[in-house]
């Protein structure tokens, strides 16, 4: 009984600070090994990435953005996100302003998806609407499932 | 005997708005002498579907969020996880809950609170004696 004071009992004001400990572990090291290029929560934009048949589809959160200074490229297999948002808040000190809070995110930004091997960079879409940005990428055409007949031959 | 199935009386009903999980929009919020400045992003929020409802004190904001995607589409990785927008706070006293202005663009939201007339800040005059 080396160490009494790691048993938990009833009361224990330290309890909430092990739960709290185990829960971020548990964000932080999910159990598979995730994508080298995975980002922290609460990095922006947001994105969301589903597949159709034909294509692979991606949603980035990104409101507020002027569509025209987004990069959006591809290249090697991978598609990068990159532009600039302007803050809320302006820097004039001469006005008196209370911020009271500033949660949404500034500045330069840049996400890098890994897209699977039957993307087709040469058949990229992409619009920008309401704040999410759609990137539409259509699978390459030798990659969708194919049925092949057998050919009988006796 | 059916005595059973009367004394458990199972809450069948759909779990109420509050229950479902929402997604809590960040904000920036700022305030000069004439009111307060709220901005929120709301990527996938329409101005038609857009709810912004004050009860009392407590301003309430909410929304759906309209991705538009294809029926077919699987998901193979999601940051973002709930269908709706959902966020409230207290307003004091001295805001004009009559006179808020909203305007969304973009996905982001910028509300105006104006402060009441009586509340905004006023320099006293010393009268020379």
């Amino acid at each position: 009984m080396l160490y009494p004071s790691l048993q938990r009992f009833p009361g224990d004001p330290f309890a909430d600070f092990d739960e709290l400990q185990r829960q971020m572990e548990r964000l932080f090291s999910p159990r598979g090994s995730s994508s080298i290029r995975a980002v922290q929560r609460g990095t922006f934009p947001a994105v969301n990435i589903g597949v159709t048949p034909d294509a692979v589809e991606i949603y980035a959160f990104a409101p507020g953005i002027d569509p025209k200074s987004l990069d959006v490229s591809v290249d090697k297999g991978l598609l990068t996100i990159a532009g600039h948002r302007k803050g809320s808040v302006p820097d004039d000190r001469k006005l008196k302003l209370n911020v009271y809070s500033r949660e949404r995110a500034e500045g330069e930004f840049r996400r890098v998806v890994s897209l699977p091997d039957d993307a087709d960079p040469d058949r990229v879409n992409a619009t920008y609407r309401n704040g999410i940005l759609h990137i539409s990428i259509q699978k390459r055409e030798a990659s969708r499932p194919r049925r092949i007949e057998v050919k009988d031959t006796r | 005997m059916n005595t059973k199935q009367e004394i458990v009386k199972r809450d069948t009903t759909s779990p109420s708005e509050v229950e479902r999980p929402a997604l809590i929009p960040l904000v920036d919020v700022t305030e000069d002498d004439a009111g307060i400045t709220l901005t929120a992003d709301l990527p996938g929020a329409t101005r038609e579907s857009l709810s912004i409802r004050v009860d009392g004190d407590t301003l309430t904001l909410e929304a759906p969020l309209e991705l538009g995607e294809p029926k077919e589409l699987e998901a193979v990785y999601a940051e973002v996880r709930a269908g709706q927008y959902r966020r409230s706070f207290t307003l004091s006293r001295e805001l004009d809950s009559q006179h808020i202005e909203a305007a969304l663009k973009d996905g982001v939201l910028t509300l105006r609170l104006p402060k009441l007339e009586k509340a905004r800040p006023r320099r006293i005059e010393v009268r020379a004696v």
